[in-house]
């Protein structure tokens, strides 16, 4: 997958999570700018996003992840 | 809603849960509202909005209080004002191996073991006995999962000091618990592991992050079962099974191959499927699952099928038998019909995916679930909860034989020219008085189940029925028929509550099974004369609409009352003046009070 086809995934992923279809993330998105994105929802969109590309995240990750920039670094890390 | 229904893809539903409730709020239906207590030993957020979801699909709506993270055990020993004020129906105990207090270690005695055991049992034993002494509701406990290491191996499991062993003995005791007490029920989380695959149940990950005792993804399946025993709680079972023949009951075309060739007994490996298969359905019927037959075939083809001597059904387990060419869909009405059930509660069981298509089409209130390949029916059918047991009452045990009963009442009735005498044919005796502790959960059930003779569609658990029994503002009669064709068991119930000299019914409910035997009249009599006894003048009945009551939207006028009062949405209030010249109307039931 190249970049721009895991930010379509991941809008993707975003939208049904969050019920927004309205909903384009980019590199500097985060947690600030979707209102329902709380630590609660934060679980349900990290197991959606590792279904959708068959990946795990570990726990380091998940917690220092700041952007959805990051989250694509490690889905492209993750896939080579 | 088919993504709710078993088997369900759980991602999906984690992942869509916000779009799924809008759904399913958006759906036109009647919503039972309950007020759902959950007080957990570790996150429960998820664990909420997913049973929601499930509970919205059991047309049961729920609003919810959740305790602060791991409060479970304060919120529930000590004052709580919040949720005092919520007053709860339902309590469910979200609590994991996480929340045992102290494990053995492998320097204790035995003694120290047991005592460790019987603390950790007290100290959830305390929490039940204050909860339902302050909220008198249901409860619902989980039990324990295994744990995710085993120290000595697959020794922790015989010896005292493993975690495995005094898991398993304290699910003992929380199930002896369960056995003596009323109202309160363990969601068997351990099974539900298991059956999951406790390695990914436990992943550690989605503790040490969120602090959730169970993985996220096995949420759903815990959730499904919270919602199978709140919707069984509230009498939303299902009753009966319709069951196609052909390559559903056995393997083959009996028509076609002849009955010496269909596939049924242990001769065979084929065979031997449907031969557990039967043998599963005959389980259900003597837990009192109604079994019928809805087939594509000739009426004595079908039956050859049933005496085929290596099968386990027979004719005899089935109630109601349609083998004809008919469409399936109007067969299914007609079973209804002839149980006298509402057709949401019966489940279509069939191999023919085209077959199930067209109930789901005709009658979509139907639950057709789909049977894959033979070896599976049985998981198909049991993993779903349709009947799952919460209350089983005598009467639950004799069911096939008292619709039996009902349909041999039906083939005589055909040869009466006057109702009155086939009435009296039936030799009809009926034991009508105050609640007693016998009947308390079939009363309960009832209050539960009855959805079309049921004037008020109040809905009682069984703690409030044992509280109105011993409250003296409150007048309570239960009814139970006999006639020649057998024990019909507790059909109707009446609750009214004593406000000086009137008398207001607040529930006046019957079952269907034996409409039209002058039962209400018998009940109507001894309820007049109860009241009088206490000084009663006026008897105010009550009548709310609802989708399935309209049979008795003028009951209370053919039993003599007189309306008063009637607002916009039907609603109606009616009134009986009652003096020592009371005319008793029942003139067919011998009556014993």
């Amino acid at each position: 997958m190249t970049k721009e086809e895991i930010y379509n995934a991941l809008d993707e992923v975003f939208q049904e999570v969050f019920d927004d279809d309205e909903i384009h993330v980019n590199e500097s998105t985060t947690a600030d700018d979707i209102e329902d994105w709380d630590s609660l929802e934060h679980i349900n969109l990290v197991v959606a996003v590792e279904n959708k590309f068959g990946i795990k995240f570990n726990m380091n990750e998940v917690t220092t992840m700041k952007n959805v920039g990051e989250m694509v670094d490690i889905i492209l890390e993750r896939q080579q | 809603m088919k993504e709710l229904d078993y088997p369900f893809d759980s991602d999906y539903i984690l992942k869509k849960k916000k779009s799924l409730k809008k759904e399913l709020l958006n759906q036109n239906t009647n919503f039972l509202e309950k007020k759902i207590a959950i007080l957990g030993g570790s996150t429960t957020n998820d664990i909420k909005l997913i049973l929601e979801l499930f509970l919205l699909n059991y047309d049961i709506k729920p609003s919810f209080y959740e305790s602060e993270y791991n409060q479970y055990f304060q919120e529930a020993m000590f004052e709580n004002k919040e949720l005092d004020e919520f007053e709860p129906d339902i309590i469910f105990i979200h609590t994991s191996n996480r929340n045992i207090t102290n494990y053995p270690t492998i320097l204790n005695t035995s003694e120290e073991i047991d005592n460790l055991l019987h603390q950790e049992y007290q100290k959830f034993v305390g929490i039940w006995e204050n909860l339902s002494k302050k909220y008198n509701c249901p409860i619902i406990q989980n039990n324990f999962e295994y744990p995710f290491y085993r120290l000595l191996g697959n020794k922790d499991a015989t010896d005292i000091h493993g975690k495995t062993n005094f898991i398993t003995r304290l699910n003992l005791e929380f199930s002896k618990y369960a056995d003596s007490h009323n109202n309160f029920f363990i969601n068997d989380i351990n099974y539900q592991s298991s059956l999951y695959g406790l390695e990914k149940w436990s992943d550690q990950f989605y503790w040490h992050m969120y602090k959730y005792a169970l993985a996220v993804p096995a949420i759903p399946l815990l959730a499904f079962n919270v919602a199978n025993i709140i919707k069984s709680i509230y009498g939303k079972n299902k009753k009966g099974l319709v069951l196609d023949l052909d390559n559903t009951l056995w393997g083959g075309i009996v028509g076609d191959d002849g009955v010496d060739n269909i596939k049924i007994g242990k001769d065979t490996s084929e065979g031997q499927v449907y031969y557990e298969f039967q043998n599963y359905i005959k389980e259900l019927k003597q837990m009192g699952i109604i079994l019928n037959i809805n087939s594509k075939n000739d009426y004595e083809n079908a039956i050859s099928g049933l005496e085929h001597p290596d099968g386990v059904l027979k004719k005899d387990d089935f109630v109601v038998i349609k083998a004809n060419w008919l469409p399936k869909s109007k067969n299914m009405l007609d079973i209804a019909n002839e149980l006298n059930l509402g057709v949401d509660s019966l489940v279509f069981v069939d191999d023919n995916p085209a077959e199930r298509a067209i109930i789901n089409q005709h009658i979509p209130s139907v639950k057709t679930p789909e049977m894959k390949s033979p070896e599976t029916y049985i998981n198909t059918i049991d993993r779903a909860g349709f009947f799952e047991v919460t209350n089983l009452s005598k009467d639950d045990l004799k069911k096939t034989q008292m619709y039996r009963d009902n349909m041999e009442r039906n083939k005589i009735m055909a040869s009466f020219t006057n109702y009155d005498d086939y009435l009296k044919s039936l030799e009809m005796h009926a034991k009508i008085e105050s609640f007693i502790p016998l009947y308390m959960a079939r009363i309960a059930q009832l209050t539960n189940k009855s959805n079309q003779f049921n004037l008020t569609t109040k809905r009682y658990t069984q703690a409030e029925i044992e509280e109105v029994s011993k409250d003296d503002n409150y007048l309570t009669l239960y009814g139970k028929l006999e006639d020649i064709f057998g024990d019909n068991g507790v059909i109707s119930v009446i609750i009214g509550h004593i406000n000086k000299t009137i008398l207001d019914i607040d529930l006046w409910i019957m079952s269907c099974r034996v409409l039209k035997r002058d039962v209400e009249k018998a009940m109507l009599d001894v309820l007049v004369k109860r009241a009088l006894e206490k000084g009663i003048k006026e008897i105010h009945g009550y009548y709310y609409p609802t989708a399935k009551n309209g049979m008795v939207k003028d009951f209370y006028e053919l039993q003599g009352f007189t309306k008063i009062k009637e607002d916009d949405k039907g609603n109606t209030e009616w009134i009986l003046k009652i003096d020592k010249d009371y005319e008793p109307k029942n003139k067919l039931i011998r009556v014993e009070e």
